[in-house]
Order: C-alpha cells, then sequence, then structure tokens
C-alpha cells in the first residue's frame, strides 16, 4: 500500500494538470527505508509529448545525487497518461528501473476527475496497490471551534455543547 | 587505475548488494568488460547483443551522460567516478502503438501530398452526414 499526503497528490495532480496534454513525470523522494514520501520534485519532461515522459538525464543525475546525499530514495515516481487510463503501458513496465519505488499514474483525460492508482513493478510484474491519501494537516482528535460573528453577543454557544 | 562505479538498486543483485565498486579501463567499453569479469552478467544489463549502450540505462562519467562522450568508446582516467542509473521513461503508449501511429501520419502526410497533387476540380466532393 502506499501512504502519502494529501498536499503531495495535489501538487502531483497540479502538475499534471498544468502540463496537459503532455505527460507529466516526477519524482516524491522519502527517508531510506521509510516507504514515506515527503519531498515532491516535479521533474521535465524531456520528451514534451502527449504519449512519452522521460527524466531530462542530466536533471536526473542531479535529482538522484541530491537524494543520495540526504538518505533518501524515489518513494514515488510518478507520471500522467492524458488520454487514457492510469495504467502501466508496455513501455512503463519495460522502462520500470526502481523496484523498490510505487509507480503512482494519474489520468488526465476528464477534465473534472483524476484517476490516480499505484502499483509495483518488479521484473516486468505489475501489481496494483491501495492508496491510502493522508490528511496530516488536520489532527482528528484536535477541538475544532469557531467563533462566528463580530462581537460576543452574537456568539452561538448552542455549537459548544455537540 | 581505479574507476569508481555507483550501481543502481536493480543491478546490486550482481555486486553482492554493494552500492560502489571499483575497475579499470581506458574506455566504458573496457571498464563494463572488466567489471564483468567480477560481477558476471552485468555487462549483458548495460550493453545490448549489437554492442549499445542499452536505452534502459543512463551512464554518467564524472558529471557527463556518456551519449554525450561517445557513449561505449567514452575515455575513462584513473580516478573517474562513473554512476550508472536506470533511465525513467514511459508513457500511455508502447513503441508498437507509437511506431504504428508514426506510420499512420506518414500515410496521412501521404495521402495529403496526393490529394493536393489533384487539380482542385477532379476532387470528389465531400459532402458532410
Amino acid at each position: 500500500m502506499l501512504s502519502i499526503d494529501r498536499s503531495i497528490v495535489d501538487a502531483i495532480v497540479a502538475h499534471a494538470r498544468r502540463d496537459h496534454p503532455d505527460e507529466a513525470c516526477g519524482v516524491v523522494a522519502g527517508p531510506v527505508g521509510s516507504d514515506s514520501p515527503t519531498r515532491h520534485i516535479p521533474m521535465d519532461n524531456a520528451a514534451r509529448s502527449m504519449t512519452f515522459y522521460e527524466f531530462d538525464s542530466m536533471e536526473q543525475l542531479r535529482v538522484w545525487r541530491e537524494m543520495d546525499d540526504r538518505d533518501e530514495e524515489p518513494v514515488v515516481i510518478y507520471h500522467s497518461h492524458t488520454a487514457t487510463e492510469a495504467y502501466p503501458s508496455r513501455t512503463d513496465v519495460s522502462f520500470a528501473g526502481e523496484p523498490g519505488a510505487h509507480y503512482l499514474l494519474v489520468s488526465t483525460r476528464e477534465p473534472d476527475t483524476e484517476e490516480i492508482r499505484s502499483f509495483r513493478i518488479v521484473d516486468g510484474v505489475v501489481t496494483e496497490e491501495p492508496v491510502r491519501i493522508l490528511d496530516a494537516g488536520v489532527d482528528p482528535h484536535a477541538v475544532q471551534s469557531y467563533m462566528f460573528g463580530q462581537s460576543p453577543a452574537t456568539v452561538d454557544y448552542e455549537c459548544s455543547g455537540r | 587505475m581505479a574507476i569508481e562505479v555507483r550501481i543502481p538498486t536493480i543491478l546490486r543483485s550482481y555486486t553482492g548488494g554493494a552500492k560502489i565498486v571499483e575497475g579499470s579501463g581506458d574506455t566504458l567499453d573496457d571498464l563494463l568488460t572488466d567489471l564483468d569479469s567480477r560481477h558476471a552478467g552485468l555487462r549483458g544489463r548495460l550493453v545490448t547483443e549489437a554492442g549499445a549502450l542499452h536505452r534502459f540505462v543512463n551512464v554518467y562519467v564524472n558529471d557527463e551522460d556518456v551519449r554525450f562522450l561517445g557513449a561505449l568508446d567514452a575515455k575513462l582516467s584513473d580516478g573517474d567516478s562513473v554512476t550508472i542509473l536506470p533511465a525513467v521513461a514511459g508513457g500511455a503508449f508502447g513503441f508498437a502503438a507509437a511506431a504504428a501511429i508514426a506510420q499512420h501520419s506518414a500515410a496521412a502526410a501521404a495521402i495529403t501530398q496526393h490529394t493536393a497533387a489533384v487539380p482542385a476540380g477532379r476532387r470528389a466532393p465531400v459532402t458532410a452526414g
């Protein structure tokens, strides 16, 4: 299973929408062995194509070295499909060279909704996995209180008992 | 002479799990042959049967992509650092489909040219519905 922060998913979707109809691609790095994607790195699609993506080799070297220096690894490698479903193509499978990574696909073929799916691709075998989206910024146990109105006289205390 | 070679995760099964190995050679080709003598099978993952660098890997000498340095003929010197990374690429269509589309485009272009060559008055009228 892939567990990923909603803010990162939102950033990935925004990147995919921005580059549509070309495919967008990138990485989410995380501490080695943590399986936790924490640092979103949008990459250039050197192919600038609607049906193909490719990291620029020099940008990739820089980013991979940076991850190495920070004791990180590519936890998520993502790209978008802009006219088809979010499922790995044969090209995706033949290139998949990070056996430890979650391959996240975003389909932007529908203008209003995104399809987001995650896969492991090891030795040419594709296995879909669930995606759990974490709302890190919201503590479900926190007391949520809102004050409406401009003077204390108009505050509705009825809400406090619920 | 010693050249440091950084091995990506996917190829560490050939190096007993080692992330960095050492080798020697005057060119990348020589280095990969040298490495293969101790890490059998590694060269085959990087070089095609036709003797070219695989499309699925990126190889760098120091800070340069070897594709710009003569690929397998890239010259190496003592103290150089070679980095191997899996190329990250893919996309919605397979190579076969992409090739078919390219052919289709070529065919479409040929038809367009043919149509242009026929005098306008002799073209079949285009009707809707």
